[in-house]
């Protein structure tokens, strides 16, 4: 993960990101490291919410389970970049949200490896955009030659509250085993005018109304979340700031 | 009077639908209207309801003497407006408890009443529940996310009896009903909106749901416009000769 020179939009990893921010930052600190010992249960939740560039370099020992809530909304540029290494029998969950308005760039960006058999991880990401606001999600997912048995998922949805936002979503593939289960699944779309209406019909002002919908879009994220209705109240909150 | 629509024209993408329909509803009336299959009668709904995609461009409808047209749809609920839909939508992630206790209090709040705690909220939407005879576990899933056609439309007029409205508007409330069903959501019409001080607009195409809502007007709306108004029996005359004879 760690760059030693300053990244252009030519780097894959950095293509939609925020450079004029990223330079300012530049050079970033070390990135952060985890480690799971074999056996263990780790559990962290994560909200950047002033614009940051977190980077966390995270290794899953044998048969351990390790599951970050992320929420990503604060500041002009926020990145949050994970690198994922698991053992035999390992499992990883993210579940995530990042919420944006304004001209507000936001990204996450994770490189997932199953480097020994037998190994899981479930990535949920939601995106909120509104105005000009940039959201990207990039999700590469490693399988080694013998990591047999591996069973991935990348779940991703973004909703566009403005047309002049964008989402990018783009879940990778790096398969050198031949027994995987690797799923990836991605859609952006926009509130459904009918059910706005139907909502606004029995009382509700237009923003309460896109504020309710927008709320069940990201609420699964947080699901087993130590601080689950911190993480949702936050969400929410942010949420009002955009309808 | 409560509601009161003179010469209304509306368009749908720019297509006349409505054209010169004029309508009078009194506080403790019931009022059908029946007519063909692309009659205007879900449009008249719609355009009642402040639905998006739907133009007046003639006429005018007030209600309780403000001007209807000019109200947000959210301002239209709190002004004591329900529309029942033809079609409800299903909203996966939002439960029915939920949307409407912030329905009504969003209500309430534009009247200037204070919110209806979390236990009252609960007590009033059992109470209706059990009128309509839905479960009150339906009521705590998605808004009707895996309900039955006959579940949606009793929803419905769950929701009517909750958020208790003035005038209620119901669009082919009877449509995708069983027999059984039929009489239930008659019953429930009639318990929560039969008062001197409520109406309805039933929209529909068969006589079946006034033999169990027995209407005090009968308005026959062919190409945009009431052709013929009448009483009950009205209905009956209509059923046994059917639109084409009447409206001619």
């Amino acid at each position: 993960m760690s760059v030693s020179t300053l990244p252009t939009r030519r780097d894959e990893a950095w293509r939609y990101s925020d450079i004029d921010a990223v330079t300012a930052a530049w050079p970033l600190p070390a990135p952060e490291s985890i480690v799971v010992p074999a056996g263990g249960d780790f559990k962290r939740a994560i909200v950047q919410d002033e614009g940051a560039i977190r980077q966390i370099e995270m290794s899953i020992g044998k048969g351990a389970t390790a599951s970050l809530h992320v929420l990503n909304i604060g500041g002009a540029y926020g990145r949050i970049e994970l690198d994922v290494t698991l053992h035999e029998g390992a499992d990883f969950h993210l579940g995530a949200a990042q919420i944006g308005g304004g001209a507000q760039t936001l990204e996450i960006v994770t490189t997932v490896t199953h480097a020994e058999p037998g190994a899981t991880s479930r990535q949920m990401v939601r995106s909120v955009l509104g105005g000009t606001a940039t959201g990207t999600y990039l999700g590469k997912v490693a399988v080694a030659r013998d990591a047999q048995q591996t069973d991935s998922e990348q779940d991703v949805k973004a909703m566009l509250l403005d047309r002049s936002a964008t989402a990018n979503a783009k879940p990778e593939l790096e398969i050198f085993a031949d027994d995987v289960k690797c799923a990836h699944g991605c859609a952006i779309g926009e509130l459904d005018g009918q059910v706005l209406y139907y909502l606004q019909s029995r009382g509700l002002p237009p923003a309460e109304a896109k504020k309710l919908l927008l709320q069940a879009f990201v609420a699964g994220v947080f699901d087993g979340a130590e601080d689950e209705e911190q993480l949702q109240a936050l969400a929410l909150a942010k949420l009002g700031e955009l309808v | 009077m409560m509601l009161k629509i003179d010469n209304l024209h509306a368009t749908v993408a720019d297509k006349p639908i409505l054209k010169g329909l004029s309508l009078a509803i009194n506080a403790g009336e019931i009022h059908a209207i029946m007519g063909p299959n692309g009659a205007g009668k879900s449009t008249l709904s719609y355009v009642l309801g402040g639905r998006p995609g739907y133009e007046v461009t003639e006429g005018s409808a007030t209600f309780e003497g403000q001007d209807l047209l000019d109200m947000d749809p959210h301002a239209r609920a709190a002004a004591g407006l329900f529309l029942g839909f033809q079609y409800p939508v299903e909203i996966p992630g939002v439960s029915n408890v939920q949307f409407l206790r912030e329905s009504l209090n969003a209500q309430r709040k534009a009247r200037g009443e204070e919110p209806l705690s979390g236990g009252d909220f609960l007590k009033l939407a059992r109470e209706k529940a059990g009128l309509l005879k839905l479960d009150m576990d339906m009521l705590k899933r998605p808004v009707n996310v895996g309900f039955s056609g006959g579940e949606k439309k009793r929803n419905e007029m769950v929701q009517m009896g909750i958020l208790g409205p003035k005038l209620a508007i119901l669009d082919e409330t009877d449509s995708g009903l069983d027999i059984d069903a039929l009489r239930v959501v008659g019953d429930g019409i009639n318990a929560i909106m039969r008062r001197p001080d409520k109406a309805v607009l039933l929209i529909t195409h068969y006589q079946r749901l006034l033999d169990y809502v027995q209407p005090d007007f009968v308005h026959v709306l062919a190409a945009g416009r009431i052709v013929k108004s009448g009483g009950p029996e009205l209905a009956l005359e209509l059923e046994r000769e059917g639109y084409a004879e009447i409206a001619a």
